[in-house]
């Protein structure tokens, strides 16, 4: 589905990585490993087609995302650094508003629904700046629930997430990938999916 | 597929972004409040000679309103740039140009907008004739979104750089000279009893152009911000 081919990216004269080959299939489990600053991040970055590499190709379904372009980004969903919610508003209007972008069509039930899997009950009308870093992140990891995207590329996805976060994370994950959907991630906090093995590549 | 209609990402965003700017009233009112006292220290500090006043009105409220509208345009896309918002945005599927003109169009109906309306309030200070202060919205009206537009060029090719307010206005306004030119002609021509149509014909053309060629502009320079 995903096929990485001799992908070399650079940021400014500094060459990150180069010649890199892999490929995800459905129900796979993908972690980046690597140091700080060994480039996981502009790997996922490169994916979303925000970084334009310096060599090789991305494709999927057999087709470059350059020419795919908004049929693949329709079929992905990514989840940075950031957490790409508003802090003005609250957590139901932000997540309307991202499913809306997406163009997936979600009721308040099911945006409720959401966040009480998160475990955000009784926040669903706070205006998110009240929230905590670990509840905005929780907010940021809903809109998983209320994409129907084949592929996660997620950056981090742990940061700010106690123990009881990091167990659903695990669990959603599973559950994504049971779907035939496809993850790819990076991570420095060990996260193990039931029944799946993950696979792994470093970056050095 | 999902996929949101053309029409669907437009409202949706001008939707957002209007929320957001009614959530956040000090920035929208600062931006007003900063027209109408530029427009208003010109008849105090100039002194209350009509004939003086009538003749510097239209150059004096374009002038302003040309300022005012840069003081917005940081606003534009900072926020959603330093909250990753803006990058989710350039991941949705659809066209990020015409998702860049909700953008543009919610910031004039914030920012653009209250100045058009404000305009005539202000021309009476002026003493200005009824007639002139019609062309005067009109030709605002036509004017304004060409700031806002032309505007959003400039804050894309900015975002994220250091004292970015600064450089944006010194790459936009000699930009806007024509808008300002034809703006301010406009109020001058009704005032001396030529005709203002070719004037307001040019702001016209002047926006269709801009409303062709900026937000597509806008999305390349917003993509290589992000990069």
């Amino acid at each position: 589905m995903l096929e990485i081919s001799n992908l070399t990216c650079s940021r400014g004269d500094h060459l990150l990585f180069s010649d890199l080959n892999f490929s995800l299939s459905v129900g796979e489990l993908l972690q980046v490993q690597g140091a700080n600053g060994s480039g996981k991040t502009s790997l996922l970055r490169t994916l979303c087609g925000f970084i334009m590499p310096v060599a090789g190709e991305i494709r999927w379904r057999g087709q470059n995302i350059r020419e795919l372009g908004d049929a693949f980004y329709a079929e992905m969903i990514y989840l940075g650094h950031l957490n790409a919610i508003k802090d003005e508003l609250n957590a139901l209007e932000n997540l309307h508003i991202s499913a809306g972008l997406a163009g997936c069509k979600v009721d308040d039930k099911q945006v409720i629904a959401a966040l009480r899997r998160m475990g955000l009950r009784g926040r669903e009308t706070l205006p998110v700046k009240v929230l905590s870093q670990g509840q905005r992140r929780r907010v940021a990891l809903a809109r998983l629930l209320l994409s129907n995207a084949s592929l996660w590329v997620l950056d981090e996805p742990l940061t700010a997430l106690d123990v009881g976060a990091v167990e659903l994370m695990q669990e959603l994950i599973g559950e994504h990938l049971a779907n035939n959907g496809m993850v790819i991630y990076t991570t420095h906090q060990p996260l193990q999916v039931v029944g799946i093995t993950t696979r792994w590549f470093a970056l050095s | 597929m999902n996929k949101l209609s053309l029409i669907g990402l437009l409202s949706l965003v001008i939707r957002r972004d209007f929320v957001l700017a009614m959530r956040r009233r000090a920035d929208v009112l600062t931006t007003l409040i900063f027209f109408v006292i530029v427009v208003s220290l010109f008849p105090l500090g100039v002194g209350p000679e009509t004939d003086m006043l009538r003749k510097m009105a239209p150059g004096v409220v374009w002038v302003a309103a040309l300022l005012a509208s840069m003081l917005s345009l940081g606003r534009m896309f900072s926020a959603d740039y330093l909250d990753g918002t803006l990058e989710q945005m350039m991941l949705v599927p659809q066209s990020l140009s015409v998702l860049v003109l909700a953008k543009i169009l919610a910031h004039w109906m914030v920012s653009g907008l209250p100045l058009v309306i404000m305009a005539p309030v202000l021309g009476l200070q002026f003493d200005m004739s009824a007639q002139a202060l019609w062309v005067l919205i009109a030709a605002l009206f036509l004017g304004t979104p060409i700031l806002s537009m032309i505007g959003a060029v400039g804050a894309a090719l900015t975002l994220g750089l250091r004292g970015g307010g600064a450089l944006v206005s010194l790459l936009v306004l000699p930009l806007c000279i024509p808008v300002l030119i034809f703006g301010a002609g406009a109020v001058e021509a009704v005032v001396s009893g030529t005709s203002v149509g070719s004037h307001l014909s040019l702001l016209g053309a002047l926006l269709v152009m801009a409303l062709v060629f900026t937000p597509w502009l806008t999305a390349l320079a917003l993509r290589i911000s992000v990069e």
